[in-house]
């Protein structure tokens, strides 16, 4: 077939723009990673943050303590609700609907906008001041629609046999979901909860003013950093250029590492059904 | 069966929640906001040019412009290298070239926006400075274009499940008719994806509105209303945070009230984005 030159033309516009995605994605990622491997040093991971060592331990066990606390708040709340969404409520309830509806508002909400409101609910309203506990509320509230709308799908993705057998067999309705229907879903349930995990990691504009910037491993009450506020912390202050290149590293393989975890679960499940 | 009532109780309670913490959210936001506003009035608040916070005067015009300027110029950068990288992905892409693509644009979305900021400060910054000759470079341009990388993941992923979700036969009869591959896919399956890809822009701008970390270590926070691209800019969401780490009593409160026009723009944005979806059932 003889090509028109508007063919041409528009066939070397697609492959402009998909090249410059790439362009974008890999001059972000090496660039981070060859300047971030030169700048590693030991002391970037000693136990104890202070102005000669940039040290991004601290900041990384918090990240990893607010991952489990957050979890452990909004897993049960987004799991149970979803199994009321999928079990007990009519099809196309309002009480659905609205959930619905909600959770769609709350995950476009800006992070920006759930610091504020942890600040005045948790910070404030609550007594909580800065500190970790008032982040890991604010991230609960911040991660429950991603959970509880991946936990709905993967609920209703069992097969209706399953259930009906269960049920058949004589096992109470309250068995057949945490013996049968549960377990069936777990796969679609961790997805969600990897890329909660994801989210957490990379959040900082939420925390900011929640759990706030202290560089210490935090207790409960206390302020401190995670990784991507220490990130924040040390690029905008402009001394420590050099480390933040290798704590940008970092962050980076961590998200990475959970988005191919992510993508390996789904995987799997799109295999399994 | 105390048991069984006991977890149904518990199971509505847990999906009850998300709906008790949008209510709850909106609550504490405009209840203080509401009160805010009404002192410094409505008018004074969203039109006021000045901002100068030691004297009460609190106007956020300048940032609400900033806000608009900075997201329209990143979508007017990212939908269309978006869209088309969509459009290749979709019907060009040979499949080996796929299996790399796709987990990079997946990726691209998961890179914290902290890191972007950091790379924009570092890569994009001293670049634009270099152009410009002499200015700082912490400008609208370098915003724009951070978050212009920002939002391609979104528009990308979006805009292409859109574009496959088109019937095959529309593909097939254009190109039985005799159009070429590239006509066809332009003239016939774009446009009949346009309200999924409307979505997709859509969605790419909540995103670029709310961003708060990448976009002040790049624009400079300056209050004004910007005359060229490299000049500095104040967005709705940075002058949040640069603020509220110091701010008291009044002060404090605007910043809350001005996180609530922020809320509202996003609401807007999402009930325009499940309108678009109810219309296209």
């Amino acid at each position: 077939m003889s090509r028109d030159y508007l063919s041409i033309f528009l066939s070397f516009l697609l492959k402009f723009s998909i090249f410059s995605v790439l362009f974008v994605f890999f001059g972000i990622t090496l660039f981070i990673f060859i300047k971030g491997i030169i700048y590693i040093s030991p002391s970037l991971f000693e136990w104890e943050y202070n102005s000669t060592n940039v040290s991004l331990m601290p900041a990384l066990i918090n990240t990893i303590n607010m991952v489990i606390c957050s979890l452990a708040i909004a897993m049960p709340l987004g799991i149970f609700g979803a199994i009321y969404l999928n079990e007990y409520s009519k099809k196309d309830s309002k009480i659905l609907n609205l959930i619905r509806v909600t959770s769609d508002t709350l995950v476009g909400i800006p992070s920006i906008v759930y610091g504020l409101f942890g600040y005045l609910a948790f910070v404030i309203y609550f007594g909580f001041k800065t500190s970790f506990i008032a982040g890991v509320l604010t991230l609960s509230i911040m991660i429950l629609p991603l959970i509880l709308r991946s936990s709905e799908e993967a609920l209703k993705s069992v097969p209706m046999g399953y259930k009906e057998a269960s049920l058949a067999l004589g096992a109470s309705k309250l068995r057949t979901i945490f013996a049968i229907i549960l377990p069936s879903a777990t796969a679609g349930i961790l997805a969600g909860v990897i890329l909660s995990i994801g989210r957490i990691v990379g959040e900082s504009a939420a925390l900011l003013y929640t759990s706030g910037s202290v560089a210490q491993i935090a207790g409960a009450l206390d302020s401190g950093r995670t990784l991507s506020v220490h990130m924040y912390a040390i690029s905008s202050e402009g001394l420590h250029i050099n480390e933040a290149y290798s704590t940008a590293m970092v962050l980076i393989v961590i998200v990475f590492f959970m988005n191919f975890i992510s993508n390996f679960v789904a995987k799997k499940i799109l295999k399994d059904s | 069966m105390l048991k069984e009532r006991f977890f149904q109780g518990l199971f509505a309670l847990s999906a009850g929640f998300s709906i008790f913490a949008v209510g709850a959210i909106a609550l504490f936001l405009f209840f203080n906001a509401f009160a805010t506003i009404s002192q410094i009035g409505f008018l004074e608040f969203i039109f006021g040019m000045d901002w100068y916070p030691d004297e009460e005067i609190f106007g956020i015009f300048p940032m609400i412009v900033g806000s608009i300027y900075v997201t329209a110029l990143a979508i007017a950068l990212g939908v269309p290298i978006g869209v088309l990288s969509a459009v290749y992905l979709a019907y060009f892409c040979p499949k080996g070239l796929k299996k790399i693509i796709m987990p990079a644009v997946e990726l691209l979305g998961a890179i914290p926006s902290v890191v972007y900021g950091f790379f924009g400060l570092v890569i994009v910054v001293p670049l634009v400075s270099n152009i410009f000759d002499g200015v700082s470079g912490k400008s609208i341009l370098a915003a724009s274009l951070i978050l212009a990388i920002m939002v391609l993941p979104t528009i990308i992923l979006v805009s292409k499940v859109a574009i496959e979700a088109l019937p095959k036969s529309y593909y097939e009869g254009a190109l039985a008719l005799g159009a070429s591959p590239e006509r066809t896919v332009f003239f016939a399956i774009v446009p009949a994806a346009k309200s999924g890809i409307l979505a997709s822009v859509i969605l790419g701008v909540g995103r670029a509105i709310g961003e708060a970390m990448a976009v002040i270590m790049v624009a400079g926070n300056q209050v004004q209303i910007p005359h060229s691209l490299s000049d500095g800019v104040r967005t709705l969401t940075t002058n949040i945070v640069l603020e509220m780490g110091y701010a008291a009593d009044l002060h404090k409160d605007v910043l809350i009230a001005n996180a609530v026009v922020l809320f509202v723009f996003i609401l807007i944005i999402n009930i325009s984005f499940s309108a678009l979806k109810r219309g296209k059932k």
